[in-house]
């Protein structure tokens, strides 16, 4: 919402500085988003053409000496035709800024002549489209006077960031009886002209049809004006317009404009002669047509409100005007429409057909109903004062008054919500000044919502109107007490396993990565996802058009991305949610992380004391393990199973389980076929560790951990190599060494593993160390003989192979 | 005995030069081995006369004496240039570089280190951490929020929405985190002191907006509390999240459809030169919105607005993380660039804590 200061003063007696009002209204809420002081325009000033002379060297370009009221005559090069000897314009010297050429002026030599400035058009100046010459300024134009304030352009422009509930600001009446209720002078009262009917009837009657449907329009007025003269406006209607960024038209065009800012009363102007038959407004037609004033042509359904004659729409209602029935210099007779649509139906209306217009705005957040006969009669003697004419009666149908709102208010609650202690009268003198009725004398009173109120309809909202004009800075901040009766531990056990498990990545070397929630229809598929109910009706794009099944597509991604641009060693993950459904149960908590190339934990490339690796499966079995245990689950709780998912390489890929039912995670390479549908040309590895599945601990009832129990004889240790079928798993063979005597076997290792030709193609060897700890007394040979063969004994029978020698 | 002197000086020289072990080693030989020099020399004492024994044995065992000393000496000493010669050959160029650890490769990235700036301070107010889920129901993220049908916000060019089969509610992506305000206050009873972290969704994309991006949201309820409340926790999270000795906030009335009175906050910052600098200059920067909870907001959640009243505010965490962290362009954050991610991302072990002054 814009408006200049000096229409302000027009409703508004205020001796207050412009720092003072826009401070004002922002601390009312009002938040000034921007104030132009136009200092833009005051290089300018007007001057007259002393002599015109033709460039000796150009055909189309004069040499002029201009006064500019001060000092002896400038000498400069124009080529506007209209450019003369005794013109009066507009002159910009050297140094001024042009806005319609975006340059700042130098003397430049054209042609061999010097130019010291330049007489401006209207575009450059941005004050219109007019470039066909110069600006032509009457001859009484003072010559040296800033042209800003000649015309008016040194009036201040203020914009306000207008919040969706205060339609009663969206009009400089409105703003300037906030600004008096909070002490910024005094509304100057306004009282509804009245017109001197001449008896005549008005002679276009208006009937609304809504047959039995709710109807949409919640009264009409209007009145018909004969033999009028549509000119321009005068010049301080068309300055305001323009200073707010509207382009004047003809008179009653901007009659209407002007009165949909200074007293937030839309109104529509149609030209009677070219109205056909009367009028009625009635739903649109299906298919129905409508060449709307800004050009373009509207297709209009049911849903739409219209102002039609028997030919059809003529307006879209309370939203925009038809081109047909327009204004012009030719209009002689009128009808002015002033009207009350319903608010839900114009911005639907609105949105449906894409228009945004200055009525539309009004209408959708609430006009004062109030004010629409008295809107009228404000046009019309504006009409009268400027175009003449003859009025006809005013006549109205559709209106029926609303009850006013009452609100029970007890002073008190400004104290409850605010901890404001305000004195009694202040509050009444707020209220009364914003248009609120004050009934009762005891604590509690009858408060009277004015009808242009349309927001205020509870307690906590007579709290805001006070709060806001008393001055919410006068609050005085108060600490909110520490309750620590509450739980000590602050975070849920899930948020607790969140933060570790990222701090525990970022630990092993990888960078977190933050991807979309929604990824591609066709990764999702891959991913096991792309569910009906989880793919986006709007999408921003189409590769964000389903909820993720899974981290890795994005971190994928985000790998390719970098390794488009040069880096090639990469280390990637990402804590966040994927989607399993549409349900709250259904959203998961995932870590998931993608290795590439040698970006293993202990760093990659090439190194003077040893090259990195290719990273493999084991790194990222290793990323997942960390996260597990972070979570707080002892690794060798875990089982890890080998089938996993599909995007997974089906033989260089886990699952790890928690007993035989609680899927914690897989890690894996991914399938050659995933990459390749990914566009992807390299291998990786990755991750993905369900941290909701993580079982909470149960609290135990002390901190104090298991007592230690030290043996104090010596630790021995035993090598064993066995030959097995390459199936048989390191699991096992560590399984079958441990409980060979779970009592004395402290831990197994495996320490070496080859496959080789002559152990045949099927085999493969395993070498594990396995330590003993005595507990009651150091071991004998003969001891470690028994157990060393029971090792061997149980391995042999679990895997089916033999001791290498 | 004058040739023992002379003997003694023989041995001398030959300790003296020898400049191996291994030469030493043989002079001790020659010298006090079974069949040594010296060795010998004792050996005759037995067929000398109880006389001559009587002083040569002193001054052989004496020589004796001084000869092992002195072999012990040159030993260590030789031992020691051995040494030193050894150590010097293993030298090593020791400005090689080393490997990073790990821990100081890896990076958290600004938003969740962000979010544990957060909870490290409101935990220190006894607020707990409250989430919930993205894809949301109309009612939970508009009507119980007080959001009237045909609200703008309720739009597809505003809100994604999730396709609906036909047979049941459309769902959406949340649009804000508030729809956790409302599944807080239906299954807690007050006293209720939250923070809401999460992410949120709107159909946005500009160097300051993005279709997804990151909020916290504060929701205290209770029978007490004030406005005043409201402005002393969130002048004292703007102070310690913003490590600033003081800061300039400005409150003023605004509009939610789920709070009311409403407020915007603004905090005063210098923008004049390279760094955005708090608490000075005459700028206002927007952060962040709330105000007290809308009477309706708490009856849609069984609460009597008679008894019960609190506040609730909101911002952006991508938003703030950018301010206090200058990073220009809200996109690059889900942009995964390594460079960006090592250049804004924080060390593993920078953990967000009072004690220490929230960041390092």
């Amino acid at each position: 919402m814009k408006f200049t200061l000096s229409w302000l003063k027009n409703h508004l007696e205020t001796e207050k500085s412009l720092e003072e009002i826009t401070d004002t209204l922002t601390a009312i809420g009002l938040e000034v988003e921007n104030v132009d002081d136009r200092s833009a325009f005051s290089s300018f000033v007007i001057a007259k053409v002393l002599t015109a002379e033709k460039h000796p060297d150009a055909d189309k370009l004069q040499v002029l000496n201009v006064d500019t009221g001060e000092g002896k005559p400038i000498q400069i090069v124009c080529g506007a035709l209209n450019a003369r000897a005794d013109l009066i314009g507009v002159f910009a010297p050297l140094g001024a800024y042009v806005p319609g050429l975006d340059t700042t002026l130098v003397v430049r030599k054209i042609r061999g002549i010097k130019s010291f400035g330049m007489m401006c058009s209207e575009r450059e100046l941005l004050l219109s489209n007019e470039h066909k010459g110069i600006i032509d300024l009457p001859t009484d134009a003072p010559i040296g006077m800033p042209f800003a304030a000649y015309a008016g352009l040194d009036d201040p422009v203020i914009d306000i960031n207008l919040t969706p509930n205060r339609s009663d600001c969206a009009s400089v009446y409105g703003i300037a009886r906030d600004l008096a209720a909070a002490g910024i002078g005094t509304l100057k009262e306004i009282g509804a002209p009245s017109i001197i009917n001449q008896a005549e009837k008005t002679s276009v009657k208006i009937e609304l049809e809504f047959n039995g449907a709710e109807s949409l329009c919640l009264g009409f007025a209007w009145r018909v004006i004969k033999d009028i003269k549509n000119g321009p406006a005068p010049k301080w209607m068309q300055q305001r317009l323009t200073a707010i960024g509207l382009h004047p038209i003809n008179a009653l065009v901007d009659i209407t404009n002007y009165l949909t800012f200074d007293l937030g009363r839309p109104l529509h102007v149609f030209d009677a002669d070219k109205i056909n038959s009367n009028l009625t407004v009635r739903p649109g037609r299906t298919g129905e047509r409508l060449k709307a004033l800004n050009g373009k042509e509207y297709v209009l359904s049911s849903r739409n409100c219209v102002v039609a004659d028997v030919d059809g729409a003529i307006s879209i209602a309370g939203i925009i005007g038809g081109e047909k029935t327009g204004c012009d210099q030719k209009t002689k007779n009128i009808i002015i429409e002033s009207a009350l649509w319903n608010p839900d139906s114009i911005a639907r209306t609105g949105r449906e057909l894409g228009i945004i217009s200055d009525a539309r705005y009004r209408f959708e957040r609430g006009v004062d109903p109030d004010f629409m006969l008295p809107g009228l009669e404000f046009a019309t003697q504006m009409v009268l004062d400027i175009c003449g004419g003859k009025s006809t009666e005013a006549e109205v149908i559709g209106f029926e008054p609303s009850a006013m709102r009452k609100i029970q208010f007890p002073f008190s609650e400004i104290k409850r919500l605010t901890s404001l202690d305000m004195p009694e009268d202040k509050i009444r003198t707020i209220l009364n000044n914003l248009g609120f009725k004050v009934a009762g004398k005891s604590k509690t009173v009858i408060v009277t919502v004015p009808r242009w109120r349309p927001d205020v309809s509870e307690k906590a909202d007579l709290v805001e109107e006070i709060m806001r004009i008393y001055g919410v800075g006068r609050i005085e901040p108060q600490p909110l007490e520490n309750d620590l009766t509450a739980q000590n531990r602050i975070l849920t056990p899930l948020q607790i396993n969140i933060r570790n498990a990222r701090r525990a990545l970022a630990c092993r070397g990888m960078l977190e990565v933050i991807t979309w929630s929604f990824i591609s229809e066709k990764t999702a598929y891959i991913f096991g996802g792309g569910k009906p109910e989880l793919k986006l009706a709007n999408p921003i794009a189409s590769d964000m058009s389903d909820m993720r099944p899974s981290l890795l597509p994005g971190l994928i991604k985000a790998i390719q991305r970098n390794v488009d641009l040069g880096f090639s060693d990469l280390a990637f993950f990402e804590v966040s949610d994927i989607y399993e459904g549409d349900t709250p149960e259904k959203q998961r908590c995932v870590a998931g992380g993608v290795r590439r190339h040698t970006e293993g934990l202990g760093g990659s490339g090439r190194f003077w004391n040893g090259n990195a690796t290719a990273v493999d499966v084991f790194d990222v079995k290793a990323d997942a393990i960390t996260v597990l245990e972070a979570c707080g689950i002892a690794g060798d709780k875990l089982q890890i199973e080998s089938t996993a998912p599909s995007w997974y390489h089906p033989g260089r890929s886990g699952v790890i389980m928690l007993g035989l039912r609680v899927i914690l995670g897989y890690f894996g390479e991914l399938h050659p076929e995933t990459l390749e549908a990914l566009d992807i040309h390299s291998p990786l590895f990755g991750f993905e560790v369900f941290i909701d599945a993580v079982p909470t601990a149960e609290k135990k009832a002390t901190r104090t951990r298991v007592p230690l129990v030290l043996s104090s004889f010596q630790k021995v240790t035993r090598d064993f190599a066995f030959v097995v079928n390459k199936n048989v798993t390191a699991a096992r063979i560590i399984r079958a060494a441990a409980e060979a005597d779970k009592k004395l076997i402290q831990s197994v290792q495996v320490f070496d593993l080859f496959e080789e030709r002559n152990l045949g193609t099927t085999k493969k060897s395993i070498a594990i160390e396995v330590s003993i700890q005595p507990v009651e007394r150091t071991l004998t040979n003969e001891d470690l003989e028994i157990l060393s063969k029971k090792i061997i004994d149980n391995i042999i029978k679990t895997s089916g192979g033999y001791l290498r020698k | 005995m004058k040739n023992i002197e002379t003997f003694e000086q023989e041995i001398r020289n030959a300790i003296d030069a020898a400049d191996t072990i291994e030469a030493l080693e043989a002079v001790r030989i020659v010298v006090l081995g079974k069949k040594g020099t010296i060795s010998e020399k004792l050996k005759s004492l037995g067929s000398m006369s109880a006389e001559m024994r009587k002083t040569a044995g002193p001054l052989l065992n004496s020589l004796k004496k001084q000869i092992n000393k002195l072999l012990i000496e040159k030993r260590d000493q030789l031992k020691k240039t051995a040494l030193g010669v050894q150590l010097a050959y293993e030298k090593v160029d020791v400005t090689l570089p080393v490997r990073q650890t790990p821990a100081e490769r890896g990076r958290i990235h600004p938003i969740s280190q962000v979010i544990d700036e957060i909870t490290t301070i409101f935990s220190d107010m006894r607020f707990t951490i409250a989430t919930g889920p993205d894809i949301e129901t109309d009612y939970y993220n508009f009507t119980a929020l007080n959001f009237p049908e045909g609200h703008p916000a309720r739009e597809m060019h505003d809100t994604f929405f999730l396709n609906s089969d036909g047979r049941r509610e459309r769902k959406l992506l949340r649009t804000h985190t508030s729809p956790v305000q409302i599944r807080t206050m239906k299954k807690q009873k007050p006293p209720i002191r939250i923070v809401i972290l999460g992410k949120a969704y709107r159909m946005d994309s500009d160097t300051t907006h993005a279709p997804m991006f990151h909020q916290i949201e504060g929701l205290v309820i209770d029978k007490t509390a004030t406005i005043a409340n409201m402005m002393w926790i969130l002048e004292r999270f703007c102070k310690i999240f913003f490590e600033l000795s003081s800061v300039k906030m400005r409150f003023r009335p605004s509009f939610f459809p789920f709070t009311e009175p409403s407020m915007e906050v603004d905090i005063q910052y210098d923008r004049s030169g390279v760094d955005v600098k708090f608490s000075e200059g005459k700028d206002w920067l927007e952060i962040l919105g709330c105000g007290m909870v809308h009477p309706n907001v708490l009856r849609n959640c069984s609460l009597d607005p008679e008894e019960y009243q609190g506040f609730a505010w909101g911002m952006g965490i991508d938003r703030i993380a950018m301010l206090k962290y200058g990073m220009p362009d809200l996109r690059a954050f889900f942009d995964a660039d390594i460079r960006w991610l090592k250049h804004y991302g924080f060390r593993p072990l920078d953990i967000p804590t009072l004690f220490g002054g929230l960041s390092s």
